[in-house]
């Protein structure tokens, strides 16, 4: 266990929702239905969708696939059309929106996709030019604007190569380029990073971030990636089955999740999910000799060693950590432990209102022989 | 072999590569915006004109259905109307036309398919026209099938130019039917055949070359 601060007391970063004039992007009780298809019934991929993308903030919508994550940021482009509901897009209804209004609408919104989806035919130069070209830019204020994008996204000596000869990062930052091309207030990433590596991924989350705190952009991005979220967002909104389940702070989320979608997704970033060989024997009736699990959730900095030795000094309660991760999450240590007592009652009391008294969530889990 | 047979192989080659020229330039014209159409107007899609959309593939599907021998003659009174003969080159230019256009519309259709739907998307989340989607994302990403297509459609077209030959149409397929059959002169229809061979040959390694030089996918750093 790394040795952090003294216990500090917690932050909360209890950000209320903003006020509506302040969104630049807000669901009102969008719904989303398909069409039957091929005998098929109709599908509800959205329904009592209530969402708010502050101005300059960074939202994360996170969300198994066929959660209906593709649907909700397509609704915001017009790419898709929402079955019932509004979606207001910097103060325009753009729910009954004209195509060609919407084509407005679309050039203050730059898109970034999963697989890239860069013309193979135009070098990096040409693609990131292509919205401009469509936005009918002349060529010189073009040059103007493309060079200073290219040195950006740190591509700047990759101006004349095409798509094929870049790497799934390179790709991924002619990507982003194009998407700022037009100057857009609002940056949508759909899956940006779930086809680069790990690196790859968080150098690419590094690069949006800078773009979001440097050029003030809002970004509202999807992904099936907590670790994601957990790097550049600051809102999250969990999405299950078409309906939001949970939403607010990322911090907060992550560190107190309510909804069992959220928790799944936690496993791997905060010691939610429990190691194969402790949960496959964990049982809610003890037995005689059997030790009590419990979880210990720390936010904020703790000494963690302090923690578990104060405990046996102090109380002389033997403790067995079983597993434990300190992560960072929105630029905030998190962490949890999970911690083997004597199953005893007075002894559990006792070690509970130790917890407690240290501003940490303690939760019992069951118990293992 | 004459120095006059050479001759005349020599000018039935001619012949028949300013046939197939002409009829292609003016097919590709025409059928190169069709086929953009075919593939844009289905239902739901860019350009959506179902109705039309069916109407044009019916005409299309029946024209290529009917064998090209039939369709010579069968439209002998409109190539008399076009072209003012209905034997020669220049009337052979308007059956092979017009079986060439559908052939082709039918192609670049296929062609235009096959581009990648994330970048129509793309597009369209950057606020184009479906006009500007046509001419800046489908036909330039489609360019190397497009050539290949066309690659194929002069391949084709050099075989019908041949069968026109049957009814008179000129160029190297009525040169092997009058003096290498009836006539039997096995060398006159042994150099026609080499001759065909040479000329699809060539056509189609050019095709081949250009399409590789313009398929930007297949690059490497």
């Amino acid at each position: 266990m790394n040795m952090l601060s003294p216990t500090a007391p917690l932050e909360r970063g209890v950000t209320p929702s903003p006020p509506p004039g302040d969104a630049l992007v807000r669901f009102e009780g969008v719904r989303k239905v398909y069409p039957p298809r091929a005998g098929n019934a109709s599908f509800v991929a959205l329904d009592h969708i209530d969402l708010s993308v502050a101005r300059g903030s960074v939202l994360g919508v996170i969300g198994r696939s066929g959660a209906g994550k593709s649907t909700l940021i397509r609704l915001v482009n017009g790419l898709e059309k929402a079955s019932a509901g509004r979606v207001i897009v910097d103060g325009a209804d753009i729910t009954g929106m004209s195509e060609r209004d919407l084509r407005g609408v679309r050039r203050a919104i730059g898109m970034v996709f999963q697989h890239f989806n860069l013309l193979s035919s135009r070098t990096a130069y040409d693609n990131v030019a292509l919205p401009l070209e469509i936005a009918g830019v002349a060529a010189a204020d073009i040059r103007r604007r493309v060079e200073p994008l290219l040195e950006l996204v740190g591509l700047a000596d990759k101006r004349d190569r095409y798509p094929a000869e870049l790497s799934g990062g390179q790709k991924q930052r002619v990507g982003i380029a194009r998407a700022l091309a037009t100057r857009p207030k609002a940056l949508l990433s759909d899956e940006a990073t779930s086809a680069l590596d790990p690196e790859t991924t968080r150098s690419i989350l590094d690069l949006l971030g800078s773009i979001n705190t440097e050029l003030g952009l809002t970004i509202l991005l999807i992904t099936h990636e907590m670790s994601v979220v957990a790097r550049i967002a600051r809102q999250v909104a969990v999405l299950d089955a078409g309906r939001i389940v949970e939403q607010g702070d990322v911090y907060d989320v992550f560190t107190r999740p309510q909804h069992a979608t959220t928790r799944s997704f936690l496993g791997a970033v905060s010691g939610q999910k429990l190691p194969g060989w402790l949960a496959g024997r964990l049982r809610a009736e003890a037995r005689p000799g059997d030790q009590t699990v419990v979880r210990v959730v720390f936010r904020g900095p703790i000494a963690t060693d302090a923690l578990v030795s104060g405990l046996v000094k102090t109380h002389g309660v033997d403790v067995n950590i079983l597993s434990g991760a300190v992560d960072e999450v929105a630029g905030r240590p998190f962490g949890a432990l999970v911690l083997g007592l004597p199953a005893d009652p007075a002894t559990l009391t006792l070690a509970l209102a130790w917890f407690a008294g240290h501003g940490l969530d303690a939760e019992v889990l069951g118990h293992v022989g | 072999m004459s120095a006059d047979i050479a001759w005349l192989i020599w000018e039935a080659t001619l012949d028949t590569m300013w046939m197939v020229a002409i009829a292609m330039i003016i097919a590709t014209l025409i059928g190169i915006p069709l086929g953009v159409f075919l593939a844009t107007s289905g239902r739901g899609e860019l350009l959506a004109a179902p109705l039309l959309n069916r109407v044009l593939g019916l005409i299309v599907n029946a024209t290529r259905s009917t064998p090209f021998i039939i369709l010579v003659v069968a439209i002998i009174p409109f190539t008399r109307l076009v072209a003012g003969t209905s034997i020669g080159t220049k009337a052979a230019i308007v059956p092979l036309t017009i079986a060439a256009t559908p052939f082709i519309a039918r192609l670049i259709e296929t062609a235009i398919r096959e581009v990648d739907q994330g970048l129509v998307e793309a597009a369209r989340a950057m606020g184009a026209t479906p006009l500007q989607i046509v001419r800046k994302v489908l036909l330039p990403e489609a360019i190397p099938a497009i050539v290949l297509s066309l690659t194929l459609a002069v391949v084709s077209m050099i075989g019908y130019s041949a069968m026109v030959g049957a009814v008179g149409g000129g160029g190297l397929g009525d040169l092997g039917i009058r003096y290498g059959y009836q006539r039997f002169m096995p060398d006159v229809m042994a150099a026609v055949v080499i001759v065909l061979i040479v000329l699809v040959q060539g056509v189609q390694s050019i095709g081949d070359r250009l399409a590789r030089r313009l398929n930007r996918r297949l690059r490497q750093s």
